[in-house]
C-alpha cells in the first residue's frame, strides 16, 4: 500500500514537471518581443536591450526555465511586467478571493448534487427522476456565462438582493466580498452539479441493484438505513473522481463567471494578464492551476483507495 | 471495459460499412432521446444553412434609427444597440457556432482516435510516455490554454479549431484508448498480428470497426462541450470577432442592455441552449442504445 502511494505521488511530480515545461514553452511562443511591449514602441534601442538583459531574455530558453522553476519552488514567480510587483503576492491575493467562490461552489454543488442524484437513483424512471434528469440535462447544456446572466436578471435586477458587479479591487476584505460571492458561486454550482448528479444517479442505480443491498433489504432494514449504510458509501466512490475533475475545471469556469460579475479573482487576473501579455503572471497561474489539478486527482485516487480495498490490492499486484 | 458486455457493441467479426450504417440508423430510430436530439441538431444545421432565405435583414448592417427596439412586426426579436435585427443575427449565428464546432470536434476526434488506438495497440513505453504527456496537458486549465493559444496565433476560425484540438485531444485519447484496450486482446487481433499485418492495417480493419459506437458517442458528447467552450471564448472576446453574428458574442454585447431589450440576450441564449440540449440528448440516446457508459467514459 505504501509503495502504491509512493508511486502515485511520484507520477504526480512527474506530471507537474512536464506541465511546467509545457507551460513555459507555450508562454514563450507568445508573439512579440516582451521588452518592446513593456517599454512601448518609442523606446530607445538601449533601453530595450537593457530591459532584455534585466529580464534575462538574452539567455537561452533552458537557462531561463531553470531560473523560473527554481524561483517558483521557493514561491518566487518573478515580477509582474505590468504592475512591477512580485507575482507571487499578487496571484496569491486574487487566488484567495477566488478560493472564497470555489469553497462556496463546491459546498453547494457537492451536497446539492449528491442529494438530488440519490433521489433520482432511488426513484428511477418515476417523476422525481425525470424532473431531476431533465433539469440536470439543461444545466449541462448552458454555458456558465448564460447561467450567470440569468441569475443577474433574476436576483440583481428583478429582485435586488445581490450585487450584479463587484466594485472592490483585489484588496477587498472577506466581509466586503461576501455579498458578491453567492451569485458567481451559484452559477458555477449549477453547471458543476449537473455532471455530478448524473454520476451519482448511475452509481446509486448500480449499487441498489447489487446483491448486498438485496440482502440488507431482506434482513428487514428500512430503506433509509439501506441507503445511508450501504448505498451511499459505494455510490460515493465513483462520484469522487468526477468531483476531483470538476474542482480542476473550476479554474476555467471561474475565468468566465468572474468576468461577468467583475469579481477580483484569479479568473479576472488570468484574462487581464493574457490581454496584457504579462508572461510571469500567466506562467504562475498556469503552474498553480496544474498543482491544484494534480493534487485533486491524487487526493481522489487515494480517497478512492481508502474507500475501496479492491483498488489497494490491484495497485500492489500490478 | 463495459462495452464488451453488450453483444450489439462488439461483434466478433468486423462489420462491413454498409451494415454498420444500417445498424446505426436502426439504433437511432429505436432510441427516442437520440431521435429527438438529432432532429434538434438537424433543424439547427438547416436554419444555419438557410439563414439568408429565412430573413431579409443583413445580420451586420447597422441602423442607428432602429436601435434598441422591442419585439415588433418588422423585428420579431427586436434590435440591438446598433439597430441590427436580433433574429437575423441569431439565425446567422449558428453558422459560426456549428461550423467551427463541427470542424474542431472532427479534428479532435480524428487525432484522438488514431493516437488512442495506437497507444492501446503498441502499449509499452509509447503508452507510458503518452499517458504522462497527456496528464500534463490536462493539468493546465482549458480556458487558460485556449486564451494563450488564441493570443499567440490570432483569432481566426482555424486557430480556434487547433486550440480546441490541443485542449480536448488528451481526453479523447483516454476514452478511445480505454475502449481499444478491450479489443486488443481479442483473438482476431492476435491472428492479424501473427499474419504480420502492419499496425495501421490492424487499426483500420480490426480495432476501429469495433469501437465505432464509442467514437460516435464521444463525438456527440465532445461536440456539446466544444459548442459551449467556443461560445464562452466568444463571450470573453477571444472567439468570433465583432461584428460576426455569434451567440456568445451577442450575449456579451447585449448583456448590459438586458433590462431594455431582454430578447437581444435571451434569443441567442435559447438558440445556444437548444443546440447543446440536442447534442446531449443524442449522446445520451446513442450511449444507452449501444451500451456505452457515457458518464464514465466522459470522466
Amino acid at each position: 500500500m505504501f509503495s502504491f502511494i509512493a508511486r502515485r505521488a511520484g507520477a504526480a511530480i512527474g506530471t507537474l514537471f512536464l506541465s511546467s515545461v509545457l507551460v513555459f514553452l507555450a508562454v514563450q511562443a507568445l508573439p512579440g518581443d516582451v521588452a518592446t511591449q513593456v517599454l512601448g514602441k518609442d523606446a530607445t534601442p538601449d533601453a530595450v536591450s537593457a530591459l532584455r538583459e534585466k529580464l534575462k531574455l538574452d539567455q537561452p530558453a533552458w537557462e531561463r526555465y531553470v531560473d523560473w522553476i527554481g524561483g517558483a519552488l521557493h514561491g518566487d514567480f518573478g515580477l509582474s511586467l505590468v504592475s512591477g510587483k512580485a507575482v507571487g503576492g499578487e496571484v496569491g491575493m486574487y487566488l484567495g478571493n477566488s478560493a472564497l467562490i470555489a469553497l462556496v461552489t463546491v459546498l453547494f454543488a457537492v451536497t446539492g448534487s449528491i442529494v438530488l442524484g440519490i433521489l433520482a437513483g432511488l426513484y428511477r424512471d418515476r417523476w422525481p427522476d425525470h424532473l431531476i434528469s431533465t433539469v440536470s440535462l439543461i444545466g449541462m447544456s448552458v454555458p456558465e456565462f448564460v447561467v450567470a446572466t440569468v441569475l443577474v436578471l433574476c436576483f440583481s435586477v428583478a429582485l435586488p438582493w445581490f450585487p450584479a458587479v463587484v466594485l472592490y479591487g483585489p484588496e477587498a476584505s472577506v466581509g466586503q466580498l461576501m455579498p458578491a460571492v453567492w451569485l458567481p458561486a451559484l452559477a458555477l454550482a449549477v453547471v458543476m452539479a449537473a455532471y455530478i448528479v448524473r454520476m451519482a444517479r448511475t452509481s446509486v442505480i448500480d449499487v441498489m441493484a447489487g446483491e448486498f443491498v438485496t440482502t440488507a433489504r431482506l434482513k428487514g432494514l428500512s430503506t433509509w438505513r439501506v441507503v445511508t449504510r450501504h448505498a451511499l458509501p459505494s455510490a460515493l466512490l465513483p462520484t469522487l473522481h468526477v468531483i476531483a475533475l470538476n474542482v480542476a475545471w473550476l479554474a476555467g469556469g471561474v475565468a468566465v463567471v468572474e468576468n461577468v460579475f467583475n469579481y477580483p479573482g484569479i479568473g479576472k487576473l488570468m484574462l487581464a494578464s493574457v490581454q496584457n501579455r504579462d508572461l510571469p503572471v500567466i506562467q504562475a497561474i498556469a503552474l498553480i492551476s496544474a498543482v491544484v489539478y494534480v493534487v485533486c486527482n491524487l487526493a481522489a485516487d487515494l480517497g478512492a483507495m481508502a474507500l475501496n480495498p479492491k483498488l489497494r490490492t490491484r495497485g500492489r499486484t500490478r | 471495459m463495459t462495452t464488451l458486455d453488450t453483444p450489439a457493441a462488439v461483434p466478433a467479426v468486423p462489420v462491413a460499412p454498409a451494415s454498420a450504417a444500417a445498424r446505426a440508423w436502426r439504433t437511432v430510430r429505436s432510441s427516442r432521446a437520440a431521435t429527438i436530439g438529432l432532429a434538434i441538431v438537424a433543424v439547427h444545421v438547416l436554419i444555419a444553412l438557410l439563414a439568408p432565405l429565412l430573413t431579409s435583414y443583413d445580420p451586420i448592417a447597422n441602423n442607428a434609427d432602429q436601435a434598441l427596439l422591442g419585439p415588433s412586426w418588422e423585428h420579431w426579436a427586436g434590435t440591438d444597440q446598433y439597430g441590427r435585427d436580433v433574429l437575423a443575427r441569431v439565425l446567422y449565428g449558428g453558422r459560426y457556432a456549428i461550423g467551427v464546432s463541427v470542424a474542431a470536434t472532427l479534428v479532435t476526434l480524428l487525432i484522438g482516435t488514431v493516437v488512442g488506438c495506437a497507444a492501446a495497440l503498441r502499449g509499452g513505453w509509447f503508452d507510458d510516455v503518452l499517458g504522462r504527456v497527456l496528464d500534463a496537458v490536462l493539468s493546465v486549465p482549458s480556458v487558460l490554454a485556449l486564451l494563450v493559444i488564441v493570443t499567440a496565433l490570432g483569432t481566426g476560425p482555424s486557430v480556434i479549431v487547433l486550440a480546441i484540438a490541443v485542449v480536448y485531444v488528451p481526453q479523447v485519447v483516454r476514452v478511445v484508448r480505454g475502449a481499444a484496450l478491450a479489443v486488443v486482446p481479442a483473438d482476431y487481433v492476435t491472428a492479424a498480428r501473427a499474419r504480420g499485418e502492419s499496425t495501421w492495417a490492424i487499426l483500420r480493419r480490426e480495432i476501429l470497426p469495433n469501437i465505432t459506437d464509442v467514437v460516435c458517442v464521444e463525438f456527440a458528447m465532445r461536440a456539446s462541450w466544444v459548442v459551449l467552450l467556443i461560445s464562452s471564448l466568444s463571450f470573453l472576446g477571444f472567439g468570433a470577432d465583432p461584428p460576426t453574428p455569434d451567440w456568445g458574442l451577442m450575449v456579451a454585447e447585449n448583456r448590459t442592455a438586458i433590462t431594455v431589450v431582454p430578447m437581444a440576450s435571451l434569443a441567442p441564449i435559447i438558440a445556444l441552449a437548444t443546440l447543446v440540449v440536442g447534442l446531449n440528448l443524442a449522446a445520451d440516446g446513442l450511449s444507452k442504445a449501444w451500451g456505452v457508459d457515457r458518464i464514465r467514459e466522459g470522466s
